[in-house]
């Protein structure tokens, strides 16, 4: 929230995920001086964009809304949204970050009263939505956006519109002279959260993401079942706008495989598990559910959410990896394959099918010093030639938000104990 | 007290200006919130506007401020004054955002605004700015409690960190189930053996490390005080107690084996040769003491097949055994295969398992053992049969859909039996009484609480204490107690190592707060706590035994006895108070009293109701603040106001809403019961008790029952919210009109 200087005791953070807020807020909370920084203009990450929560169904914007009220009021967090790190220099204790700050074009006055949306005309993809819909260029990203502040897309800069919206704006919030600026930060220890992105789909062949209309990634799904979200919670195939009633979920998407994520990405299985209870939510009388496996992986106390789907009649499981999907004359995603349990063989037409898509860590194409020790998944690893830089959350490991929670609270701690040191060395 | 001057500050921002006559609130500010300086701005948010509001504070004795604007969760970096008591009235997203911008809707919205006006002023006139709560200790020791992995990289990560440590551990030497590992399962590549289980490491950097104050046969027998300023009795062997200054507290005391007696279908406790994974280690590290073969325990011969058997006692769905899945045990059995494999690729290695799960880099852990050949088998074991030397395996094979397969002649087999947690008593279970002629068997307190709740940590389901929120998994339900390890959940070392270290952050946060006088989360750096009036407490213990986090107890006289840096600032005791003795600074019965009271009730022939709405400021009021920006229009009769949560909810608020002539009262909480989603845990369920009490009330006011409504509310209701408001407002119609107006 405020402007606090940079020191070598203080903790970068990098990334405004849950992870990334999480570690920022235990740093802070526990009297650190923090600065948090997210590429997009709004923190959240991408726990923000699910519909709900497995085990417990609730939705993970109530634990963002007590993660922001935290940030709200703690002036040790300092904030840079739209903001990449482009190179780490130094050592533990010591580090220059390089941070490009990509401009909003929209400064501090603004109070998101939303006038220059409505002036505007050019539409363009809205990435929250993972481009399922279009907002305005001139956008609030989401309802829980934080900075609860207008961003104006690129595209729309030099062009009737911009000045539209500037035009609009009674406070002199929009400023289309607003330059991308590279700053430097110092910091004597980093956490890297960045997270995860979804394995791209259209890598698995047989599969026929971005072929077949009707083949969607999970992630996609929670959008569709949002009620924020581009269908507002209608579950609908994108082909023809048609209900989606019969749905097939396709565990181990581009996981547990050699050919492409060697990994397995832990969450899937619990996250189509909870996508059935969409489902029954949406469609009660005559919504139904395939779930395609090789291994259902509910573990520890999630066995009894497990449990429950598989006494729900409208679910059925398949032991089985899906060899191919075709597409059938009227656009419905047909599976084909082989059902281990028995050797039966399948082809089996359905409204819509769900890829349960693996994760891959986000920790990519990024300059930090002394290159760090990543696992063959590219995961980074606990391993003292990472210096002050601490893996948390899922650019760690593959976890679920529990999980991710835990890790990142933990990878807070391990910042602190260098920065005290450092504190202690100047003392 | 000091001197209080009050300001209210009118913004005509954002289509204030427009839509309201912002003149005619600053009157209402003047004369009916009766404040001296009222001001009109028009970009209030902006640099000058919170210009002139600081020369306020700082020339014109400003100490408290009513800003008429936009919601309390806008603006939050303008409106900035952590010293000043402050009010938000909701004048954007609350009225002219769900308002039609209409000449009919004109005046219930000005109405509406200048109701907020009114209870903006009330409200702050009521507050103080909360000071910090004076009775803080300043220990900055952890007492871990548990010598095994988690315990252990608790304390080392906590020293390091520079704060020093107690650690306490039952047995007699560090160490824990890890201690009794033949290796472990490898963390890092790459993923293909076992691996050092690194406890010997571990231990000697325990014991090296001079902030390390280690008790060894030790329990603890008494804990008292709160966080900061815990005092516990440490009781070893020799009968000697010690007593130690404390901060925080990290429960990591770790698990015990599912009993294999238990099982003697498959062969628990029948036969030598049926072992559990801890049987199994004893044998890897005999073998590896001697000639590296692993013998069979009842004739020593070496073992040439050896059966896995997965989810033992686990997944259970009758009740019987464990419900549920402990996480660790098939990657711990594959691990165990390859102590054969790894010695004697020709020992036949099977695991049977339903589902095999080895989550992230566990599935290279999986394939190499593979490609070292030993046998996966989808199938649920059904009956272990041990036959003189051997046992027979029989299991129901799931690929062949053979219901009566078999394995004879099997050497050896292990139970993978799961992990039960340590968790002491559980206290929201009453004691049994014992059975005439059977000894009562207790289970052992860990920490010994001295707090009128009980002497250990609530426990959730299947007896771990781990916290119910996804987003907030070390929120046990005491205070500066942290718990970590297999206790809080099922896991294996790393997770528990991973676990240790995040437990001990909390453990410091919760230390260095409680020495501020600072709220724990979530209402982390809230400087509020609960005061109590004593002179008029009857004694009824409601506080003390609905508080979510056990922070009051009861002194001699039964009276309450508040543990300021225990409390998470909730405001149930509030609720709970039937004699209204306890409120906070900035939170009290009269803050939110004084509202209710200066809302204008039109008289009954006016046809415009008035419906009071206490929402939950986490999730209730979010979801209406979010259909005000998606302009989503209700009714201009309701007059809402945010709440700590529904257990801070005192029925005071509604008998005196509707004896003031309100026509109907909506609360939103948060959904209570099992898969409960408040975040002061049974703060929404408390309040929803006391309401369903109400009717009572209603009866004795001759009022109908629909004049208070109960609804359970998620942050993401935006388009639901209105229509339960619209459609109440509707039904209040046919109610017709509250006859206590006009009194």
């Amino acid at each position: 929230m405020t402007e606090h200087v940079a020191t070598n005791e203080t903790i970068l953070v990098v990334g405004g995920g849950i992870s990334g807020m999480t570690a920022a807020l235990e740093a802070a909370e526990t009297g650190k001086n923090v600065v948090l920084v997210e590429k997009n203009p709004a923190l959240g990450g991408r726990t923000s964009q699910l519909y709900r929560y497995f085990p417990k169904l609730c939705h993970p914007t109530c634990g963002l809304e007590i993660n922001l009220r935290r940030l709200k009021g703690n002036p040790r967090v300092r904030l840079l949204t739209l903001a990449e790190v482009t190179g780490i220099e130094g050592d533990t204790g010591n580090y220059t970050a390089t941070i490009k700050i990509h401009p909003r074009y929209v400064n501090e006055n603004c109070t998101a009263c939303g006038e220059c949306e409505r002036a505007v005309e050019m539409m363009v993809d809205d990435p929250f939505n993972y481009n399922l819909s279009q907002h305005k260029a001139a956008y609030l990203p989401n309802a829980m956006a934080y900075p609860q502040r207008y961003v104006l897309d690129p595209a729309i800069i030099g062009t009737a519109d911009a000045d539209r919206a500037k035009t609009a704006c009674k406070y002199g919030a929009v400023d289309l002279d607003m330059q991308e600026e590279t700053i430097q930060v110092k910091a004597g220890a980093v956490v890297w959260a960045t997270g995860w992105q979804p394995y791209d789909a259209a890598k698995i062949q047989p599969y026929g993401y971005g072929r077949f209309k009707n083949v969607i990634t999970s992630v996609e799904f929670e959008r569709l079942a949002d009620l924020q979200g581009p269908t507002g919670g209608r579950i609908l195939r994108p082909s023809d706008g048609k209900e989606a009633k019969n749905i097939a979920f396709i565990q181990c998407a581009g996981s547990r495989d050699e050919n492409h994520l060697r990994h397995c990405s832990r969450i899937c299985c619990m996250a189509s598990l909870k996508q059935t209870h969409y489902v029954r939510e949406k469609y009660p009388e005559d919504g139904k559910s395939t779930i395609y496996y090789i291994d259902i992986r509910a573990i520890d106390r999630f066995e009894d959410f497990y449990q429950k789907v598989q006494a729900d009649p409208s679910v059925s499981f398949i032991k089985s990896k899906v060899a191919k999907i075709t597409e059938d004359e009227h656009g419905n995603p047909v599976c084909h394959g082989v059902d281990t349990e028995g050797y039966k063989r399948y082809t089996t037409p359905h409204d819509l099918v769900v890829l349960a898509v693996g994760m891959e860590p986000s920790v990519k194409g990024i300059n930090i010093p002394g290159h760090i020790v990543a696992d063959s998944s590219g995961f980074i690893e606990a391993d003292p030639a990472n210096g002050a830089v601490f893996g948390a959350g899922c650019a760690s490991n593959a976890l679920d938000v529990n999980r991710a929670v835990q890790s990142a609270t933990a990878a807070a701690l391990r910042a602190i104990q260098v920065v005290n040191k450092v504190a202690k060395a100047e003392a | 007290m000091a001197d209080i001057k009050v300001a209210a500050y009118i913004c005509k921002g954002c289509g204030l200006g427009e839509r309201l006559d912002t003149d005619a609130l600053v009157k209402v500010a003047q004369k009916d919130g009766k404040v001296p300086l009222a001001k009109s701005h028009d970009f209030l948010c902006n640099a000058e506007g919170v210009a002139m509001i600081r020369n306020d504070i700082a020339n014109e004795g400003v100490t408290h401020i009513m800003i008429g604007a936009c919601s309390r969760r806008a603006k939050t970096e303008a409106f900035y004054f952590p010293e000043n008591a402050v009010a938000r009235a909701n004048l954007r997203e609350g009225v002219i955002w769900i308002r039609p911008d209409t000449d009919e809707a004109r005046e219930t919205t000005q109405e509406m605004a200048e109701d907020y006006i009114r209870m903006g002023c009330a409200e702050v006139k009521a507050m103080t700015a909360p000071g910090g709560n004076p009775v803080t200790g300043s220990s900055k020791t952890l007492l871990v409690v548990g010598g095994g992995v988690t315990g252990m990289t608790t304390a080392i990560e906590a020293s390091k960190t520079g704060y020093p440590v107690v650690l306490v551990e039952k047995t007699g030497a560090l160490g824990g189930w890890a201690s009794k590992l033949y290796k472990r399962v490898p963390v890092h590549e790459p993923y293909k053996s076992p691996a050092d289980t690194g406890v010997g490491e571990l231990v000697s950097q325990v014991l090296g490390d001079s902030n390390i104050k280690v008790y060894l046969n030790a329990t603890i027998a008494k804990t008292d005080g709160a966080p900061g300023r815990f005092i516990v009795d440490i009781a070893t062997e020799s009968g000697a107690t010690h007593t130690e200054d404390i901060g925080a507290i990290v429960q990591a005391s770790g698990f015990t084996l599912y009993d294999m007696n238990k099982l003697p279908e498959l062969g628990g406790g029948k036969s030598p040769n049926v072992v559990d994974q801890a049987g199994l280690e004893a044998l890897a590290i005999a073998a590896a003491a001697g000639d590296g073969v692993i013998r069979r325990p009842s004739d020593g011969q070496p073992v040439k097949s050896v059966v896995f058997v997965q989810c033992a006692g686990q997944r259970d769905p009758t009740g019987t055994h464990l419900a549920y899945c402990s996480g660790y045990c098939c990657n711990t059995s594959i691990k165990q295969a390859m102590y054969f494999k790894d010695a004697n690729p020709a020992v036949d290695t099977t695991i049977i398992y339903t589902d095999l799960r080895t989550p992230g880099n566990g599935e290279d852990f999986y394939r190499s053992a593979q490609e070292k050949g030993v046998n996966f088998t989808k199938g649920k074991v059904v009956e272990v049969v041990p036959n003189g030397a051997t046992s027979t395996v029989k299991f129901h094979d799931l690929i062949l859909g053979d219901t009566s397969a078999a394995m004879a002649d099997v050497d050896l087999v292990v139970l993978a039996t799961g992990q039960v947690p340590n968790s002491g008593v559980n206290i929201e279970v009453p004691a049994a009484p014992a059975e005439a002629g059977t000894v009562e068997v207790k289970p052992i307190s860990i920490l010994n609480l001295t707090y009128r709740q009980g002497p250990d940590v609530p426990q959730l389901k299947q007896g771990f204490t781990d916290s119910h929120f996804i987003c907030f998994p070390y929120e046990t339900r005491r205070t500066g107690i942290y718990t970590a390890g297999p206790v809080r959940r099922p896991m294996d070392i790393a997770q528990a190592r991973e676990d240790a270290t995040g437990a001990a952050l909390k453990a410091i946060q919760a230390l260095e707060n409680a020495e501020l006088g600072r709220a724990a989360h979530p209402r982390s750096g809230d400087l509020s706590f609960p005061k109590v009036r004593l002179e008029g407490c009857t004694q009824c213990k409601r506080c003390t035994v609905e508080c979510p986090f056990g922070a009051i107890d009861e002194d001699e006289k039964r009276f309450p006895v508040v543990n300021e840096s225990r409390c998470r600032r909730c405001g149930t005791c509030m609720g709970a108070c039937p004699v209204r003795v306890i409120s906070f600074e900035n939170y009290s019965i009269n803050t939110v009293g004084a509202q209710i009271k200066a809302v204008d009730i039109p008289d009954e022939f006016a046809e415009k109701p008035r419906i009071l709405i206490l929402a939950c400021e986490n999730d209730a009021y979010p979801a209406l603040d979010m259909a005000g920006m998606n302009r989503i229009e209700y009714s201009a009769y309701v007059r809402t106001i945010p709440i700590r949560c529904l257990g801070s909810l005192n029925t005071i608020w509604i008998t005196d809403a509707l004896n003031a002539g309100y026509d109907g009262v909506m609360l939103m909480g948060c959904k209570s019961g099992d898969e409960y989603q408040c975040h002061f845990v049974k703060g929404s369920e408390l309040g929803r008790t006391r309401l369903s009490k109400i009717d009572d009330t209603l009866k004795t006011l001759n009022l109908e029952s629909e004049r208070v409504r109960d609804l359970e509310v998620a942050i993401t209701d935006i388009k639901r919210l209105p229509e339960m408001i619209n459609k109440y407002a509707a039904e209040l119609v046919a109610v017709g009109p509250s006859p206590f107006k006009g009194f």
